[in-house]
């Protein structure tokens, strides 16, 4: 009868194996800071059994992140653009627009407004230090060689362009002071126009006939490539004298803009400078009066567009900023929601040992996880949609650890700032009261 | 179902030998010899000593006094039965020896210690390392499978991943669950999910394991093997207060106190103890004899 009862030996040999065993966890007081492992799997695995719940908590931080990434990638792949821009435009010339500047920097209407003439381009000549001038008129055009057709942009310049431009010939001449002198119909192409008109059909250009504007140009010369680059490529452009453009491409009497190259580059400040006050001397603008047009060296040139392109960004920043607080405030209701719902666990879990802290930690840790798994989620999107546009607008694709740091770190912030609240509310949870809660 | 879980658990705790050693083989824990003197220490006390331990409840305007001014001692190896009328403070003592509540007034000595002078942190270690609770509702992390409801305690004890798993998958043996590690709450009976509770009061060795009417939820039978499992781990030495508002089931204790009214009415030795084991061999013995089923078989086997 009594055969499985616990035999006699071990009931009195019972209080020295209870002192043992009570031993056996003092061996462990020490306790272990914020449990991280165990605490992070119990994160995902609350997280995971609402995971469309998570999933739609952590959209405003994914959305958030993936913006801050895409618009930092897109803004890396323009200055380098534009970096390059100020290589290959050397560093010695500079470029006047019609328009005045305003204050920042920013270009307003730009080239909307008339003022600069061939006569002002011509007047330019004179001043010191000044090697060559040409006045740019443009104009988008359609090419016709043969069968093929092409869209591009034809420019009427001064022969001494070429030496502004600083572009090499790859095939023939530019075309000379006689050419533009006779308004001549001869036109220089880039190799983006001869890939499209003349490398299908396996034609020489050189010497060839194409129609512009229904006219017959003939073509003199063919401009080694300088490459594409973003903002419209470089070498999709036809150029025709100056005389020629005017004559019959458009008959207008103001230039889009007017270029100067400098003889060297110490010079350039106080050529500027010449060049500046000789026009408001020809526009008639008083001292202190704004101006009509406005003069830029190319460091200029390029801050310029780079403001407007940190302009931009700062705006998309902005943008994103909000929806990461967004995202945020949604952590902070899901956790407020968990802490809810999980109450009885949150009992269970202080009658068994836990202190405050480590409920704080939990939830705390819980929301950590959310909210840098949008991060991670939104990092990957982000250089997904900055390789796509990057792509589209032909810059290069530069990965910028900094921001992808910078991503991380607000994330893991955006958790901290927004879970402290539920989490210090789930560790201030009375145990009894929580362990009654259904 | 239920009524088959208690043979099947005793069958495989008899089978498995690590498992009948389990307690025992604790002893062998590093520097157990070193925290030896310290509990040898409080030895001179009593795990519990409870005097004029009063509670009052306050809901607005409303005071309710749940407690009385109660005196108590337990001392260590005590199966002590706590009786007494529906809201006569028996839940409300046991929440104050748990130390998940204050006391309004009075002093709550545990294993020496006055509780009401020490920290939060300090009681969430107390209850961690001195005191299992067992709820009559189970209380387990549906989300967790019984290992990982068992190894909770240790988590919070601080002690590495291997060492818990090692505890909990013993303590879960010594239950007579260790076929049922990997199993959710959800996918056990009543009675299984008290043990895995059990289990996890046991797992961070307590020197007091308290236990609200523990086989409130459960039938007669699944009762008396829960009953069974704390008077083998009482055997043991462990120090048991266990609330119940059955006769039968207090019978089983060594020890049974009567609440009423928030005071202590009577307090007695039993004098004839219960042995559930016993019962539950006997129950099962006179249903082979009316020929159901092979449990006889599997008794036999734990006797070999
Ligand atoms: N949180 C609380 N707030 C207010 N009053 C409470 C609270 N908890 C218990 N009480 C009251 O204290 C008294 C004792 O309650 P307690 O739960 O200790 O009784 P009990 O003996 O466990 O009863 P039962 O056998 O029904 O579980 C009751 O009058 C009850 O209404
Ligand atoms: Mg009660």
């Amino acid at each position: 009868m009594t055969t499985s009862r616990i035999p006699t030996t071990r009931a009195t040999a019972a209080p020295a194996r209870r002192a043992a065993r009570g031993a056996g966890a003092g061996a462990f007081a020490s306790r272990r800071g914020l449990m991280l492992g165990p605490s992070v799997q119990s994160a995902l695995e609350a997280l995971w059994a609402n995971r469309l719940r998570s999933l739609l908590t952590i959209l405003g931080v994914i959305v958030g992140v993936a913006a801050v990434i895409a618009v930092v990638t897109l803004t890396q792949g323009t200055s380098a653009v534009l970096n390059a821009r100020v290589a290959g435009l050397g560093t010695n010339v500079l470029t006047i627009t019609p328009g005045a500047t305003t204050t920042g920097g920013a270009r307003g209407g730009a080239g909307t407004r008339q003022s600069l003439t061939q006569a002002d381009a011509d007047a330019l000549t004179a001043v010191p230090h000044v090697a060559n001038v040409s006045p740019l008129l443009s104009a988008n055009t359609q090419i016709l060689a043969g069968a093929q057709n092409w869209n591009t942009r034809a420019q009427g310049v001064y022969p001494g362009f070429q030496a502004i431009g600083n572009w090499q010939m790859a095939e023939g001449t530019w075309f000379s002071q006689a050419d533009e002198d006779n308004a001549q119909p001869v036109a220089v192409l880039g190799q983006t126009v001869v890939d499209n008109l003349f490398t299908p059909t396996g034609t020489d250009p050189l010497g060839q006939s194409i129609l512009m504007n229904g006219q017959t140009y003939q073509v003199v010369g063919v401009l080694q490539s300088k490459g594409a680059t973003g903002f419209g490529n470089q070498d999709d452009v036809a150029y025709i004298p100056f005389a020629t453009a005017r004559a019959r491409l458009t008959n207008a009497t103001f230039v889009s803009q007017i270029q100067v190259q400098v003889d060297a580059t110490d010079n350039v400040d106080a050529t500027q400078q010449a060049v500046t006050a000789l026009l408001e001397q020809r526009h008639q603008i008083a001292a202190g009066g704004s101006d009509d047009f406005t003069v830029r060296s190319p460091t200029q040139f390029v801050q310029t567009a780079q403001q407007s392109a940190q302009t931009l960004a700062i705006l998309l920043i902005g943008i994103a900023a909000i929806s990461l607080i967004v995202g945020g405030i949604g952590i902070m209701n899901i956790m407020l929601v968990s802490v809810t719902e999980r109450t009885r666990e949150i009992g269970i879990r202080m009658a068994i040992g836990a202190r405050r802290g480590d409920i704080r930690n939990q939830f705390l840790i819980e929301a950590l996880t959310l909210s840098a798994g949008g991060g991670a989620a939104g990092i990957l999107i982000g250089l997904g949609g900055g390789l796509a546009l990057t792509h589209a607008f032909q810059l290069p694709f530069v990965l910028s650890v900094v921001a992808i740091a910078l991503a991380v770190g607000v994330s893991m912030l955006v958790g901290i700032v927004f879970g402290f609240y539920p989490a210090v509310r789930a560790s201030q949870l009375d145990p009894i009261v929580a362990l009654r809660t259904e | 179902m239920r009524t088959d879980d208690a043979p099947a658990g005793a069958a495989e705790r008899a089978s498995d030998p690590d498992a009948r050693d389990a307690v025992s083989s604790q002893r062998d824990v590093p520097d157990a010899r070193e925290r030896l003197s310290d509990h040898e220490s409080e030895g001179a006390h009593a795990v519990i000593s409870v005097r004029r331990l009063a509670k009052v409840y306050r809901m607005g305007q409303t005071s309710i006094p749940a407690l009385r001014g109660v005196n108590v001692e337990v001392a260590r190896g005590e199966f002590v039965a706590i009786m007494g009328p529906s809201g006569s403070g028996k839940s409300t003592f046991m929440n104050l020896l748990g130390c998940l509540d204050r006391p309004t007034s009075g002093e709550y000595w545990l294993n020496g210690r006055e509780v009401s002078r020490l920290s939060a942190d300090a009681i969430a270690d107390l209850r961690n390392r001195h005191i299992g609770f067992v709820f009559q509702g189970f209380n387990l992390l549906a989300r967790a499978t019984a290992l990982a409801n068992v190894a909770l305690p240790l988590l919070y004890a601080g002690m590495p991943r291997e060492e818990r798993e090692r505890r909990a998958r013993r303590a879960l043996r010594i239950v007579g669950l260790g076929n049922r590690l990997e199993h959710h709450p959800q996918q056990l009976s009543g009675g299984q999910q008290q043990r895995v509770a059990i289990a996890r009061a046991l797992v961070n060795s307590p020197s007091l394991l308290l236990a609200d009417e523990p086989t409130g939820n459960l039938d007669t039978r699944t009762g008396m093997d829960i009953m069974a499992i704390l008077q083998r781990l009482n055997g043991f030495g462990l120090t048991i207060v266990l609330v119940t508002h059955e006769a039968d089931i207090a019978a089983y204790a060594q020890r049974q106190i009567s609440f009423r009214d928030g005071l202590v009415v009577s307090d007695q030795a039993v004098t004839q103890q219960r042995s559930a084991t016993d019962e539950l061999q006997e129950l099962l013995a006179r249903r082979s004899a009316d020929g159901a089923g092979g449990e006889p078989v599997r008794i036999r086997e734990e006797q070999a």
